[in-house]
């Protein structure tokens, strides 16, 4: 039985902020620029929109409404899936337009990630960084494992917390710096075509990346990605109104979240392998009703190198255990059979959660990307936050 | 180093409910854990009810203390100035024999003899803080 969410709405509006260190201004005025944007890319005017779906509470909705002008508001919502948040909140702005709760969803997210919440340097606050080590504020449980759990154990963020997941992959796999580094060097590649991309002008090699000193085993610095200030926004329509779209319209053809269980703490897992793709996978690819081997790019969350590998398994593009072999040989590269990443990723082009990745799914359905996989009509863009929540999205031409 | 070690600026538990019942037992070096009433099942981090069977009748029941190396992560750039004396760290998740799994420093570990199911058990010291040893 076909979905009743398949291919009925399109991303039919991207729109981006410049990607920098130091932005100067609050994330409120980057997301109203990306908002303003992606309405603009639309044909859309602010009034025209009637949806919002928020990713974390980075802004508030009431605030970015005031700000551009979307006066009469019919659906509002926001998701909580960490970095993972807008792939999910896709799910969300598709079933409103699709059962006409709204008409045109806008899904922003800006942070200033590198001038004020710097994930990787929690002692600039001290002590106090204790007091927000979750990785959402606030008293949830999530924060209560850090708090609890991690934080006496010298455990304060992703990079450790991701690593023991990756310690025992790699231990029961061997899975060596050889594979983790092949996602940072195709990632930094193909930034080098995207104007956009931070680290465009600034290649790196194997001796760079083996060089660059271990943050917490098995993650080097090389395995982790930027900490950027910037903001994206698209805007989702129903497939009938996208045939009005200025451009051509992306389909959501498949999109679910997934939740590890539970989701609040890692070690209380049945499997620590548990994470949230493999929930979501399976059903965002029964929805579309295509397999990986349909897909002609995929733009993989990369928070952390070992964190796109682990996905690698969980989406079915190999066994588990074997996504060492399946990295090596170039497979992954922009010259390859599924070139993944192909803005440079979160590695590379800026860490705008997995936004930037679906402005960069779109704009290679659009046939308009700046490293363009030609010919390319089926994508997959995945998220990944918190703790190994999931999400992915099928987007078809 | 002349200047005081900086375990004092360590984040201290917050300790509320029943996270603050468990760290009490850990001050008198009692290990304790939560076990469900009606399915007997262990669970850690603590909660009000069982995720197996529903049930919010439990009781702190003691902990051998035995098991084994889940996984680990060392820490080689801490976040946190309460730790920039100890790196490099080992984190260790360790499985009890109990089936809880719980999360300290290694104490007394090399980290390059940390593997996989490496028996281990953990030491609850005078000041309700602990740490993973070997066994
Ligand atoms: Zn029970």
């Amino acid at each position: 039985m076909t979905h009743a969410l398949k291919d009925q709405s399109c991303i039919v509006g991207v729109g981006e902020t410049a990607f920098v260190r130091g932005a100067g201004r609050t994330v409120l005025s980057q997301v109203a620029e990306a908002c303003s944007r992606a309405i603009a890319d639309a044909g859309l005017v602010p009034s025209q929109v009637d949806g919002l779906v928020l990713s974390g509470t980075k802004v508030f909705g009431e605030a970015v409404a005031a700000t551009i002008g979307l006066n009469d508001l019919t659906y509002t919502a926001s998701v909580h899936l960490g970095g993972a948040n807008p792939v999910a909140a896709l799910q969300s702005a598709a079933m409103a337009v699709t059962t006409g709760v709204a008409t045109a969803v806008l899904v922003p997210y800006g942070w200033n990630g590198y001038s004020e919440t710097r994930i990787s340097r929690r002692e600039e606050d001290g002590a106090a960084a204790a007091q927000d080590a979750g990785p959402v504020a606030g008293d949830d449980t999530m924060s209560q494992a850090v708090l609890n759990a991690y934080a006496p154990t010298g455990v304060f963020g992703p990079v450790q917390f991701y690593s023991w997941l990756a310690t025992r992959h790699s231990e029961l796999y061997g899975i060596t710096a050889e594979h983790t580094a092949e996602i940072a060097l195709l990632s930094r590649a193909n930034a080098q075509s995207n104007p956009k991309a931070y680290m465009q002008g600034r290649p790196l090699t194997f001796e760079d990346y083996m060089a660059s000193p271990m943050i917490s085993s098995p993650l080097r610095m090389y395995d982790c990605c930027l900490e950027t200030d910037g903001a994206c926004a698209v805007v989702v329509t129903s497939a009938e109104r996208a045939a009005d779209a200025l451009h051509t319209p992306v389909y959501i053809s498949g999109v679910a979240e997934g939740h590890p269980f539970p989701a609040d703490d890692f070690e209380s897992r049945a499997d620590i392998a548990d994470i949230g793709l493999k929930r979501a996978a399976p059903r965002a690819f029964a929805m579309a009703d295509v397999s990986v081997a349909d897909l002609d790019f995929a733009q993989i969350y990369d928070c952390f190198t070992y964190v796109v590998l682990l996905q690698l398994e969980a989406l079915g593009l190999c066994g588990t255990g074997e996504v060492g072999d399946y990295v090596s040989g170039g497979r992954l590269r922009i010259d390859g059979e599924l070139p993944i990443n192909t803005h440079g990723g979160l590695h590379s082009e800026a860490h705008v959660e997995s936004l930037n990745h679906i402005v960069e799914a779109v704009r290679q359905l659009r046939h308009e990307a700046d490293l363009q996989v030609e010919g390319c009509e089926v994508g997959l863009v995945t998220g990944w936050g918190n703790f190994a929540e999931g999400s992915a999205a099928i987007l078809r031409r | 180093m002349t200047n005081e070690p900086t375990a004092a600026a360590r984040p201290i538990p917050r300790g509320e409910g029943f996270w603050g019942e468990f760290f009490a037992f850990c001050k008198q070096g009692e290990l304790r854990f939560q076990r469900c009433s009606q399915c007997g099942i262990w669970r850690h981090m603590p909660r009000d009810g069982c995720r197996s069977c529903g049930s919010t009748q439990w009781a702190w029941e003691r902990s051998s203390g035995f098991g084994h190396v889940y996984t680990w992560t060392v820490t080689h750039r801490t976040l946190h100035p309460g730790f920039a004396e100890d790196v490099p760290y080992a984190a260790v998740i360790a499985e009890l024999d109990e089936g809880v799994r719980i999360t300290a420093m290694a104490d007394g570990i090399d980290a390059d003899d940390l593997q996989l199911g490496l028996p281990v058990r953990v030491i609850v010291r005078e000041d309700g803080s602990y740490r993973i040893a070997s066994r």
